[in-house]
């Protein structure tokens, strides 16, 4: 976290204030909240009122999809279609699921390329073939894992034209792209305030004055009568402050990383194990992936096994897949474009931060193949044979 | 030295890798994650792996400060274990499946993927001592705490991989590793043990073979072949068993009936009287020996189930092969489980009983071998019975 975020924040937890109440520490929060709304809104390129604040990015994005879907289908009981891709985060594929399951939503999972990508042409096709009982379309800014990063403007101008509202996870993008809610014509957009060295458990949904929202939780009809709660005021300013940190630093902070991005991705290769990066890499291009995201496949290898010698070699990274019984299966990401289950298992993501160095970079591809060695030969001792 | 600690989600396990970690080694916590498709939550005292369990394991790491990871070992314990457990079933043996995953999944698979990643040894809760010699072999004696003592299902362990085990709870009672666990501020200090077929949640273990093998109805006979019942598969028979045979006529005498044979190629289970069921002549295959494998013929104790008694016997061994005879005779020896043989409370070794039988003089002749003149059949095995 930010140290400003953490003073910032720090500071307004030593004053009391619910935001919502008329006396004057109520009143002096509000101010707090509302201050914070307006830097959040220009940082994003939104309207202040376009600004919900909710508890983070899984929130907003079940706030998006079951309000919209259930908004759309009030309006039109015809529209139960949701247009949603392969690569998704589990806050949007799983929220999906759910209304599948118990709100008879039928959905297309709209199918991506090899680098993780989803072309508009994929989109219309999709809605082409029913599109008045389209409820709405939900595509991630960028990915998570991979950190391809979605052509969001020419979808939502694909979604607009037909007359469909379109939804964004831009959780991983805001920070390291530049991204603009107006620009981008999206109707509804989460962000979250940890990925951008805010505090945990707060965030947004951006949705368009004119977006039809029913609300998850009912209670006193704060926020726009959409989300209900007493606001977090402490970490709603640490937010805000985070916020406009990431957004002044951004270009300087995000080149910076594609250094490092690009020489730990360079370095790996030239490890000597094959090791292949996964999505859409250039050299020196921070707008087709994220500039912090590295992710790797390293032949022969179970990424759990890399995870635990490089943790051990001072080397924090993660296998960028789902944990399901809290076993790593392979990444629904990677199958999504056209990876084997095996090939898959060897997936290890770095990510780069505002504060990562050069130094972090020649350690990790110091320890790199030494882990390899040692995770392939474990991966042979635990393989199952072929029959008895 | 690097060590993993296997890490169940139990209150053993827990305070062997804090034992582990006070002895000054390095420890990591790995729990197995075992089940293709774990339940959420434990529903029942069976079983080990549920997410709540892992998440019991997790907390005992973080609580102690050592790294904690799950090993996803379900495929090879699917195969290894489960699949090995039905097959033998399947056959008209009664498996330990336990045995078989130390064999196989906990002192094998486990230990394999550990040392490959630079660990020296592996430590479990199980409870059971290793004493190390002055010359640096490794023995595997039995537990202080005989009612927990569990040395019967790791005799299936050989001396490479005694080498790299510890089990750090077999000198202590286990009221004292709860109390243990309690004093270190361990969540599951008062967790019930698990007991029975962990991938058996139910504990029904017939219901679960017929889901996976099918109904084969057969016919239940006596021993002179008298049809007396049917039965809806000969696999979920074993040796010793009374209830579930549903005969309703009584026998002859009046007394009750008991499987005394279960026959997989002709889809048969054999029922007699209770005095059938004794014997005292065993031959055992797929012998492990925790240490050299015992020349000619020796006196040794053994015992056939996890908590069975422990017979004085005579045994030869000759390579994978066992001939054990009994000083007595004991009911209920089911073939496919293991015997395992005891040296005082030193662990020989064991072997997977293929028949049990009964020999004609059988008190003479254990007795002729027991006492030592036996010698005179060394070099040759005893007449099978």
């Amino acid at each position: 976290m930010l140290p400003e975020a953490i003073e910032a924040m720090t500071a307004q937890m030593a004053t009391v204030g619910n935001a919502s109440s008329l006396h004057t520490s109520g009143r002096l929060g509000r101010r707090v909240v509302e201050e914070s709304r307006e830097s959040i809104a220009q940082a994003l390129g939104a309207r202040p009122s376009e600004v919900l604040f909710t508890s983070g990015g899984t929130e907003s994005d079940n706030l998006a999809i079951k309000g919209t879907f259930w908004a759309r289908r009030d309006a039109d009981p015809r529209r139960v279609r949701i247009l949603v891709s392969t690569v998704e985060h589990h806050a949007v594929m799983d929220c999906v699921q759910f209304l599948e399951a118990h709100e008879g939503a039928k959905v297309t999972w709209l199918e991506v390329d090899q680098l993780g990508r989803v072309d508009p042409e994929t989109l219309r096709a999709a809605i082409e073939t029913d599109p008045a009982a389209v409820a709405l379309v939900s595509v991630m800014w960028a990915n998570n894992e991979v950190g391809t990063v979605q052509p969001i403007a020419e979808l939502a101008a694909v979604a607009h034209e037909l007359g469909i509202p379109m939804h964004s996870d831009a959780v991983q993008a805001v920070g390291q792209l530049e991204v603009s809610f107006a620009a981008s014509e999206l109707d509804l957009m989460s962000v979250s305030g940890h990925k951008i060295g805010g505090p945990l458990g707060v965030g947004a949904l951006v949705a368009r004055r004119d977006a039809q929202l029913v609300p998850l939780s009912h209670g006193g009809g704060h926020g726009r009568q959409v989300r209900s709660g007493s606001l977090d005021v402490p970490a709603i300013r640490g937010f805000a402050v985070a916020m406009r940190h990431s957004s002044a630093h951004r270009e300087a902070a995000t080149a910076r990383m594609i250094t490092l991005r690009d020489n730990l991705i360079r370095g790996a290769q030239a490890a000597g194990f094959d090791v292949q990066v996964t999505g859409d890499w250039e050299p020196g291009d921070g707008t087709r992936r994220l500039p912090g995201n590295a992710h790797l496949l390293v032949p022969g290898c179970d990424g759990d096994s890399l995870l635990y010698l490089l943790d051990a070699a001072g080397v924090q990274c993660s296998t960028g897949s789902a944990c399901q019984a809290g076993v790593p299966q392979p990444s629904h990401v990677l199958l999504a474009m056209g990876m084997s289950e095996h090939r898959a298992r060897g997936a290890l993501r770095l990510t780069l931060g505002h504060t990562s160095t050069q130094a972090d970079v020649d350690a990790f591809l110091a320890s790199l193949p030494a882990a390899v060695e040692r995770a392939q030969r474990a991966q042979t001792a635990t393989s199952t044979r072929p029959t008895r | 030295m690097r060590v993993v600690a296997a890490m169940s989600g139990g209150v053993d396990s827990a305070v062997a890798a804090a034992r582990m970690l006070d002895a000054g080694h390095e420890v990591v916590g790995v729990h197995l994650a075992l089940s293709q498709n774990a339940a959420t939550l434990r529903e029942c005292a069976r079983g080990c792996c549920t997410i709540e369990d892992a998440g019991d394991a997790r907390r005992v790491a973080d609580l102690i400060g050592i790294p904690f990871y799950v090993w996803d070992m379900a495929a090879r314990f699917r195969q290894d274990v489960v699949d090995d457990f039905i097959a033998e079933y399947a056959a008209g043996r009664t498996p330990n499946p336990c045995l078989r995953c130390n064999e196989k999944i906990k002192f094998a698979a486990l230990l394999d993927k550990a040392m490959a990643l630079g660990f020296d040894a592996v430590a479990t809760g199980h409870y059971a001592q290793i004493v190390e010699r002055a010359s640096g072999a490794r023995e595997l004696h039995r537990a202080v705490d005989m009612g927990k003592d569990q040395s019967y299902v790791l005799g299936v362990l050989d001396a490479g991989q005694l080498a790299r085990s510890f089990f750090p709870l077999g000198d202590t009672a286990k009221p004292q590793v709860r109390q243990e666990a309690a004093v270190r501020g361990f969540s599951v200090a008062a967790k019930p043990d698990s007991h029975d077929i962990c991938f058996i949640p139910d504990g029904d273990t017939g219901k679960w073979l017929t889901d996976r093998l099918g109904e084969q109805p057969g016919d239940i006979v006596e021993i002179d072949g008298t049809k007396v019942g049917e039965h809806w598969g000969a696999y979920a028979f074993t040796v010793g068993q009374r209830r579930g045979l549903r005969l309703g006529q009584p026998a002859a005498g009046g007394e009750p009936r008991y499987v005394v044979e279960v026959q997989p190629r002709t889809n048969t289970v054999v029922v007699g009287i209770s005095e059938l069921l004794g014997v005292d002549a065993i031959t055992g295959d797929h012998a492990r020996w925790c240490g050299p494998a015992p020349q000619g013929v020796v006196s040794v104790g053994a015992q056939v189930r996890a908590h069975g008694e422990e017979i004085p016997a005579t045994a030869w061994a000759d390579g994978e092969a066992v001939e054990v005879r009994l000083q007595r005779r004991i009911r209920g020896v089911a073939p496919g489980q293991s015997v395992v043989l005891y040296e005082g409370t030193r662990v020989l070794g064991s072997a997977t009983i293929a028949s049990a039988t009964t020999i004609p003089n059988s008190t003479t002749r254990a007795a002729a071998m027991a006492d030592g003149s036996g010698n005179a059949v060394a070099g040759s095995p005893p007449a099978a019975g």
